[in-house]
């Protein structure tokens, strides 16, 4: 990280670093819950498995309860309806990709991360990894750049079709690539309404209110409504590649800034992250 | 090399003498070949010498047929029991000490199925590849199980085999089926399979035909009554079994076969488009996929471990398995999504399109997902030198392509008035000459080898439905739907089978690369977001129409309309052109 977007974490410390901190929690979660999944376990056990490490963990809100997806689920094969995201009794099984997707607030801090692994060898799974890589060098090169969002998710788009991929965040509500995220006020009691965290929802609607006056959207979209510049904030990124019944994933935090200097204007929050090490690692062993 | 190079002995068993022939190193493991009825061992000839290269290739006359003696009496002289003497003692003499990997076709495939079912054979048999012979224990089963639960399916399946079986009854007769072929059908048989069964002429059948087949009818006598009303009920494969089964076989139903997998622990089927003699028809198809088969089963015993999965998976990797597929324009859109698909069913894939990187990406995820081997080759289709050169390496390097997707094509709009004649020729020459020439240099080389295969063109739901604004692209896709018919008539006869795609509005990139007559640069590029977005929120996929090529390969489709809207359009051609001509006068919300 450069010194000048360490300047603004700086001077945003106890904020970034709340964040941060949710985030790293989040990513240690679906690193433990991933290494305990075994053949036979199924969707419904590894989201348990997510909320219970995360509850133990001090977390009482959710943006969304945990989500896992195994073997051609993780590609979203066959979703018509938004009820199909929430785990199933889908097994486990040796060589399946799976992903673990959560999104726990934490002291009020918000964070969304998206894990995908496989369970034993999978070449193509560890393909779909390794060019995940190009999507978040071109996405932070292109808010940097303040294209509209919706020009970007079209490249990303292009990108996805080019590596022969489809893709598969389209499947999400509103098709986005990512949505803002924010803090979320510490309230006793914070029913889910289909897996959402109210307060968090509450803060989603409000933003989409004023952004809807002052044009611009908290989705992240490839509608209309996406076509404005990057609007300063943390946007939880999400590129989702699907290749034939095998999807790969990762979500992370960007940080919008308002400053003029392309290097502050946009940085991922953390970059020390499980896919950012593993692609570390790949390119030192080649 | 041929078969008339082979080592030949004789070998003495239960009171004939049978005629043997070997093939290749000896040191190799062995590989039998059994033939059927109403053949000699001349059968396997072409598949023998493409075996040889690798293997041990051990062919025998059955007793009293070609060269190997007959039993006397006849009657009684051809049980199964009998046959199975007359294997063990071929393969004690030669291949003592190794068990064999057997090959039949027709009564060649039901003797060998007594084979690998009977105990007194365990462990000296490696595998089985069987093709239009069934286990005559299995059939009765098969036929039981229809009688004691008839439903309206079963009795169809019945009845439809009841049908194909008539030449059984025929043989059951005394006297006559011998007076037959001792007489005009021995004559005329040559010239039977020539026109009916389009096995080419040459050194088969032998001049032993009459004999043969007035003694091979016992061989029905003497175990079809019996086998199929008292099939044994322990009649278990103990090698793993290999089953090839003609789509086109005049003589057996594929539903034969169903629920094999309760009496086969290892089974792997194939499946291929032929009619009853293959080892004649299809002697590459059937030497590479015999040479798979017992490749993995030798490395499997060799390793001590469990047979390696050697099929794909997938609904057509029985029918593609080690095919070689050639799919034009494969760097992106519906070829790309094609080879994926040929790929996942376990083909050889070359990917051939102009973005060489494109083409080279293709080929390395196709062998990702179960493509064997996959190619990428960078090639200009317009260009007939280069395709020529193509062709050429093609089959030097990977061999004869047995389905050919001339897929590539790109799109050009804009009024006629204000196409120039350079945009004519371009469009032209990718999406109609590109075709010409694929399925000159490759069809060509389908056609010579003469062993079928399937060309699959890419035209569109434009060649049916006229536009204002299409005219030169729905023209060339036109020109391709008629070539296609036109090519399809004269290739039947070699049992090359041609099928044209019309897509319809599909989400590809074709829309970012489409040329707008009469529009300046910025322009252009408004119109190729606009359509792209348009087509984007169609969001009809690729691998939908790569399915529907697949398929209409498959079941050799002649036209074959993907989307909704090409299917209306293709109806509407035929129902109510006019409604079509007042279609096309609108002019597009761009």
């Amino acid at each position: 990280m450069t010194g000048l977007a360490k300047a603004v974490q700086d001077a945003n410390t106890p904020e970034l670093r709340g964040f941060r901190e949710v985030q790293r929690l989040a990513y240690a979660c679906a690193e433990a819950v991933a290494g305990q999944l075994r053949s036979g376990v199924t969707e419904r056990e590894a989201a348990r498995m997510q909320r219970v490490w995360l509850r133990e963990r001090g977390v009482r809100d959710w943006f969304h309860l945990p989500f896992a997806w195994f073997g051609d689920r993780t590609a979203f094969a066959g979703f018509k309806v938004p009820l199909q995201f929430f785990p199933t009794d889908r097994k486990l099984e040796p060589g399946m990709p799976f992903i673990l997707d959560m999104a726990p607030v934490y002291k009020g801090f918000t964070a969304d991360v998206g894990y995908a692994g496989c369970l034993g060898l999978n070449p193509l799974h560890d393909k779909l990894l390794a060019d995940l890589e190009a999507h978040r060098e071109l996405i932070l090169r292109e808010v940097r750049e303040r294209r509209s969002l919706r020009e970007i998710y079209e490249d990303v788009e292009r990108l996805m079709t080019a590596q022969g991929y489809a893709n598969r965040h389209r499947a999400y509500p509103f098709g986005v690539i990512a949505h803002k995220v924010d803090r979320v006020a510490e309230r006793r009691w914070s029913p889910q309404v289909f897996g959402f965290g109210t307060q968090a929802l509450k803060g989603l609607v409000s933003d989409a209110l004023h952004g809807h006056r002052e044009g611009w959207s908290p989705l992240w979209s490839p509608y209309r409504f996406s076509d404005h510049p990057p609007q300063p904030g943390l946007w939880a990124v999400e590129p989702h590649l699907g290749f034939r019944g095998t999807g790969a994933k990762f979500e992370e935090i960007l940080v919008v800034t308002d400053s003029k200097d392309p290097e502050q204007s946009a940085f991922w929050l953390d970059d020390d992250l499980p896919h950012v090490r593993r692609w570390a690692e790949e390119k030192v062993a080649a | 090399m041929n078969l008339s190079q082979a080592r030949e002995r004789t070998v003495g068993t239960g009171g004939v003498e049978l005629c043997v022939a070997e093939l290749g190193d000896a040191g190799r493991p062995t590989v039998v070949l059994v033939h059927g009825y109403p053949d000699s061992k001349e059968v396997w000839s072409d598949v023998a010498v493409r075996l040889a290269e690798h293997w041990h290739v051990v062919l025998y006359d059955v007793r009293g047929h070609g060269r190997s003696t007959a039993p006397t009496p006849l009657r009684g002289g051809f049980t199964l029991e009998k046959l199975t003497d007359d294997f063990l003692a071929v393969i004690d003499t030669v291949s003592p000490d190794r068990p064999v990997h057997v090959v039949g076709h027709d009564w060649g495939s039901v003797q060998s199925w007594e084979f690998v079912t009977v105990g007194r054979t365990e462990g000296r048999i490696a595998s089985f590849t069987s093709m239009s012979g069934p286990s005559l224990d299995h059939f009765g089963h098969w036929i039981k199980r229809r009688i004691s639960r008839p439903t309206p399916r079963r009795v169809g399946q019945l009845l439809g085999q009841g049908a194909k079986s008539w030449y059984v009854y025929m043989l059951h007769t005394p006297v006559l089926p011998e007076l037959a072929w001792r007489g005009p059908l021995g004559k005329h048989w040559p010239g039977i399979l020539e026109r009916l069964e389009k096995v080419p002429a040459g050194d088969y059948p032998t001049a032993s035909l009459p004999n043969d087949a007035a003694h091979g009818a016992w061989l029905y006598r003497d175990n079809v009554r019996a086998r199929l009303s008292r099939p044994r009920p322990d009649a278990y494969a103990h090698a793993p079994v290999q089953l090839i089964t003609p789509t086109g076989d005049s003589f057996l139903s594929e539903r034969l076969y169903d629920g094999l997998e309760d009496r086969v622990p290892t089974l792997v089927r194939r499946s291929l488009p032929a009619k009853h003699w293959v080892p004649r028809t299809r002697p590459d198809q059937l030497a590479s996929w015999i040479d798979e088969f017992v490749t993995a089963n030798e490395s499997a015993a060799r390793d001590g471990g469990p047979v390696q999965q050697t099929v794909a998976q997938g609904p057509y990797a029985e029918r593609f398995g080690g095919q070689l597929i050639l799919v034009t324009g494969a760097a992106s859109g519906i070829g790309r999504a094609t080879a994926f698909a040929f790929a996942e069913a376990g083909a050889r894939i070359v990917a051939v399109d102009r973005d060489a990187e494109g083409a080279a990406r293709t080929a390395e995820m196709a062998r990702l997902i179960g493509a064997p081997a996959a190619w990428g080759e960078a090639v200009d289709v317009s260009d007939e030198a280069e395709m020529e050169k193509l062709a050429a390496r093609v089959a030097a390097e990977y061999g004869i392509v047995d389905v050919l997707v001339n897929n590539a094509g790109i799109g050009l709009s804009g009024s006629f008035l204000e196409t120039t004649s350079e945009e004519w020729k371009k469009v032209l020459d990718v999406n109609l000459w590109g075709v010409i020439h694929g399925c000159r240099f490759f069809g060509k080389q389908m056609a010579d080898r003469g062993q079928g295969g399937h060309i699959v063109n890419t035209a569109s739901a434009a060649a049916f439905q006229p536009s204002r604004v299409l005219p030169a692209y729905s023209t060339s896709k036109a020109a391709v739907l008629m070539l296609s018919e036109c090519l399809r008539a004269e290739l039947a006869e070699k049992s090359i089978g041609v099928s044209a795609i019309c897509p319809g509005i599909v989400n590809t990139n074709i829309t970012a690369t489409t040329r707008f007559a009469g529009a300046d640069a910025a322009e252009e590029e408004r119109l190729q977001k606009r359509t792209s977005r348009l087509y984007g929120r169609r969001n009809y996929p690729p691998e939908r129409v790569a399915d529907a090529i697949l398929r209409a390969v498959v079941r050799n489709q002649a036209v074959v309309p993907v989307t909704p809207e090409a299917r209306g359009a293709r109806l509407l051609s035929r129902l109510s052109p006019g409604t079509l001509r007042s279609v096309a006068r609108l002019k597009p919300p761009l």
